[in-house]
């Protein structure tokens, strides 16, 4: 097994704990955090759903961008992850 | 016995059916698929004013534009009285554009470049000024067609093919269909880019060939981007334009779910659904040159229609000399939406035999004879 | 360059099928949208490569022979003369267009779980059953505490019994169908029967009660999942009585869709598979209807790792005698692919979706999640003279959204009363518009 480094990613100012090589959504998801965003008609909290890519219930904005799917963006040290 | 059969339920069927209802003729309405099935759910859903030269074509927009505000107070679709603005890449050109817009004689408001800002935030620097025309609307065509058919309550028989028609010597009587006769006094073709077809089941052929436009439809925005319907001036060219390759001019726009529409392209390569690249970088590249924001907004999806187009580029409306009691409706090329009601408003008319109050004769089928025989 | 053969999707058919023709001397490049190989199934975390097994025999068989593009998701592909151009992103946040041209194409790409709407599916807290794979898979994050395991199919097994071996409370198994003679219908082969034991015996020691019969009818929770509504169901899945269970994650799949943008986009044809759902033709070899595109794996008809792997060499074998190598015939591979065809197709007969799921849905139950399209507005669609669904999309919007009727098609379709009909998508990947208006690269 490769040394599997851990470090830290925000989610909205505050410090989330990462392994390397996990999706942002992963990472989320692992902390408790089940929702990031709400949807633009009824504001209802969503998160990680099919968790491959293929439904974009996961969209997050990271470090500014925006529109990435968590479940296909992996997190890197130092990202700032916003809800949306 | 209905006293009119509808061939077509897109937006201009649905127009001549609901306007038929209204002064009082019953009427059924025949499609081979389902309501808006055709180039109606393939548009963009333009209301337009700006890109019509003077003449026969303009008089038929402006009255489709006052029709279409009294239609939208009936409610259950969108309607947007946005505005439309055309810009001017060069001094030139905005000649060209305020020029036009004093010869149409139509509302519009002359912007000066600093004045862009103003109407659209997101606007690229270094134009050279515009034209706002604030009749310029948009629909949500699927909809407005399935909720006139909806008021004016027609006989409506979806996933149903006419396969010829009933004469009585040369006279239509009624249409035959795949699981029916269905006699009638008067017919009418809404057939769209398919309205060759019928006519041709008629004996009576008309000139109408598809030309296919692509539009783009980019990922939902939280806020709005763009406020109206946003063109350059080659638009205007283009739309009239007889050349068979490809033109595309990007028609920029937002829309309520929050979605950009990038649209115009047009070609003539027949029944083609083939997805053309160069013909979506073209329209990326012009969208994006307007408006540089959305160089990282996100393309979802993309779909093409047929536009039913005749070589004069004006629609065909009213009755066939050649098959009394056939009335056409149909050959509204990338026009249709905006032109239906006024379409609709006309062809009921003349099958109550009403004073049509517009000089219907640029668009008459008899145009065509020599062309076609 | 041009290479002879471009593989789309790094599964076990898509590597299966870029070790065989670049065994058979080809030049072959193997795109893939994730960040290693493997696909669904052999997911895997960053830091722990499976030492064991096929998956290190297949890799040793690509690497070095192929060229392994990962990152690479695909957005459309086009025919250009002799050649088919793959039109690629490459990357995460900073993607980059790249265009990918062979003389041959195999597709590989794989399927997503197949979804039904009821009430509350779009709480946070709900997964697919294949979504709360892919993070113990490839993450090593147990979805949740509490977790239901719902819906219909033999992979609710395996998912079951990973989250409660890596220590989630699986507060049990719903399976919606009756499995009534599914070991004599099906007539598994030994391994099968082994492995679907040991999934058996994992969920009894971890006390895992498996209800069959039974089904997920509703999600509740104000802003996350807190408990779920559990039906007995009679056999069109109709509900008979529901007790409620408490838990903070559903993990929910009623099988699984191929992943057909790609060949649709090509023009190849497709056919009705045996649960109903869209499937590519091909023949004995692989070939789809369209010259120079071959399928493999899901895409052909939803079978298993098994079967797309042997899919997968057949396919590459093809492509390579297609392209005037010599390769020895493999009758033992032909015959191994019939019998797992015949044992996936039992399977898929074994675990149908019955209708009886549209009496879930109330008026407000959301259809289309990316939309927000309630049922009643659905039925107010058909009720304006939409025929298909298509019509229904038009009138209402389901399937115009994010995700393009991927998660909602089928079920728009079925509450349409029509067979779900091969998906037109042709942009297969959101792509930014100006990425969309440069010149895109190409890949060495």
């Amino acid at each position: 097994m490769k040394h599997e480094t851990e470090f830290e990613i925000s989610f909205d100012g505050g410090p989330v704990p990462a392994r390397q090589g996990q999706t942002i959504g992963a990472v989320l998801h692992a902390a408790g955090i089940r929702s990031w965003r709400t949807t633009r008609f009824g504001g209802r909290p969503r998160g990680l759903f099919c968790g491959i890519g293929v439904c974009f219930d996961c969209l997050v904005t990271v470090n500014g961008t925006p529109s990435l799917r968590a479940c296909q963006t992996e997190a890197l040290p130092g990202d700032e992850v916003t809800s949306g | 016995m209905p006293d009119v059969v509808v061939i077509g339920a897109g937006v201009v069927g649905a127009a001549c059916a609901y306007y038929a209802a209204r002064a009082g003729l019953e009427v059924t309405v025949v499609e081979r698929g389902s309501v808006a099935s055709g180039t109606t759910g393939a548009g963009e859903g333009n209301v337009l004013v700006s890109d019509k030269e003077p003449g026969p074509e303009l008089d038929l927009a402006l009255l489709s534009n006052v029709l279409w505000r009294e239609l939208a107070e009936l409610g259950g679709f969108e309607f947007e009285a946005k505005g439309g603005l055309v810009v001017a890449e060069t001094g030139e050109v905005q000649r060209a554009l305020t020029g036009l817009a004093r010869a149409q004689a139509v509302e519009h408001e002359v912007v000066a470049p600093e004045d862009l800002p103003r109407y659209e935030p997101h606007l690229a620097t270094g134009l050279a000024g515009g034209v706002f025309y604030p009749q310029d609307a948009q629909v949500q065509p699927m909809l407005a067609a399935a909720r006139l058919l909806r008021h004016g309550a027609p006989e409506l028989r979806t996933g149903e093919t006419v396969t010829g028609f009933l004469r009585s010597g040369d006279r239509v009587t009624g249409v035959r269909t795949d699981r029916a006769e269905i006699p009638a006094a008067a017919v009418v073709n809404a057939a769209g880019t398919w309205a060759g077809e019928i006519a041709e089941l008629a004996g009576a052929p008309l000139p109408i060939l598809p030309r296919r436009g692509f539009v783009l439809v980019t990922e939902p925005l939280p806020e709005p981007l763009i406020r109206h319907k946003v063109y350059t001036a080659a638009y205007v060219t283009n739309v009239a334009s007889d050349s068979a390759g490809l033109e595309s001019s990007a028609v920029v726009e937002g829309t309520p779910s929050g979605t950009v529409l990038i649209g115009a392209s047009r070609e003539r390569v027949g029944f083609d659904r083939t997805l053309s690249i160069p013909v979506l970088r073209a329209l990326a590249r012009q969208a994006v040159e307007l408006f540089p924001v959305l160089a990282d907004t996100r393309l979802i999806r993309a779909y093409c229609g047929f536009r039913p187009y005749c070589p004069d580029h004006l629609p065909v409306i009213g009755p066939d000399p050649r098959a009394p009691g056939l009335y056409h409706a149909c050959g509204h090329e990338g026009a249709g939406i905006g032109l239906a009601p006024a379409t609709g408003h006309l062809v009921a008319r003349l099958l109550t035999g009403a004073e049509t109050g517009l000089d219907l004769r640029p668009f008459l089928p008899d145009r065509f004879a020599g062309e076609t025989s | 360059m041009t290479y002879d053969l471009v593989v789309i999707g790094g599964g076990p058919a898509g590597m299966a099928g870029a070790a065989a023709a670049a065994l058979a001397g080809l030049r072959v490049a193997l795109v893939d949208g994730g960040p290693r190989l493997g696909g669904q199934y052999f997911r895997h975390p960053h830091s722990a490569e499976p030492l064991r097994g096929r998956f290190p025999r297949l890799r040793a068989a690509v690497a070095g022979r192929a060229t392994v593009l990962a990152r690479h998701r695909v957005w459309t592909v086009q025919r250009e003369d002799d050649l088919l151009a793959v039109h690629c992103l490459a990357g995460e946040r900073d993607e980059r267009p790249r265009t990918v041209r062979g003389r041959r194409l195999l597709i590989a790409t794989g399927a997503h779980d197949r979804s039904l709407p009821f009430p509350g599916w779009d709480l946070p807290g709900v997964l697919t059953a294949g979504g709360a794979q892919a993070l113990l898979k490839g993450d090593r994050v147990v979805a949740g505490r509490r977790i239901v395991v719902a819906g219909t199919g033999p992979f609710l097994l395996p998912v079951a019994s990973g989250l409660a071996g890596a220590g989630a409370d699986v507060a049990g198994v719903y399976e919606a169908n009756r499995l009534t003679g599914i070991a004599r219908r099906a007539r598994p082969a030994p391994a099968k029967v082994a492995e679907a034991t040991g999934y058996a015996l994992e969920l009894l020691r971890h006390r895992v009660p498996f209800h069959a019969g039974q089904a997920v009818i509703a999600a509740h929770g104000d802003t996350g999942l807190t408990h779920v509504t559990v039906a007995r169901l009679d056999r069109d899945w109709r509900p008979l009585a529901t007790r409620t269970v408490e838990c903070d994650t559903l993990a929910v799949g009623y099988g699984f869709l191929p992943q057909l943008d790609l060949p649709v986009q090509l023009g190849c044809a497709t056919r009705p598979g045996v649960d109903g759902s869209p499937v590519v033709e091909v023949d004995a070899g692989l070939r789809t209807s369209v010259p120079g595109v071959y399928a493999a794996g899901e895409a052909t008809g939803v079978g298993g790792a098994d079967l797309a792997e042997v899919e997968g060499l057949l396919a590459g074998r093809t492509v390579a005698m297609d392209l005037g190598r010599t390769a020895r015939p493999a009758p033992a591979l032909a015959r191994r692919r019939r019998r797992l065809t015949a044992f996936a197709e039992a399977l898929l007969r074994a675990y149908p979706v019955r209708d009886g799921w549209r009496g879930w849905l109330s008026p407000g139950t959301l259809v289309c999640r990316c939309e927000e399209v309630p049922y009643a507005r659905v039925l107010e669609a058909r009720d304006l003279g939409a025929l298909d669904s298509r019509a229904i999309k038009l009138l209402a919007r389901p399937g115009m959204g994010w995700c393009q009727g991927r998660v909602c098609g089928y079920a728009v379709a079925c509450l349409m009363g029509e067979a779900p009909q091969p998906p037109r998508r042709p942009i297969a990947q959101p792509i930014r518009l100006g990425d969309l208006a440069d010149q895109p690269e190409e890949t060495p």
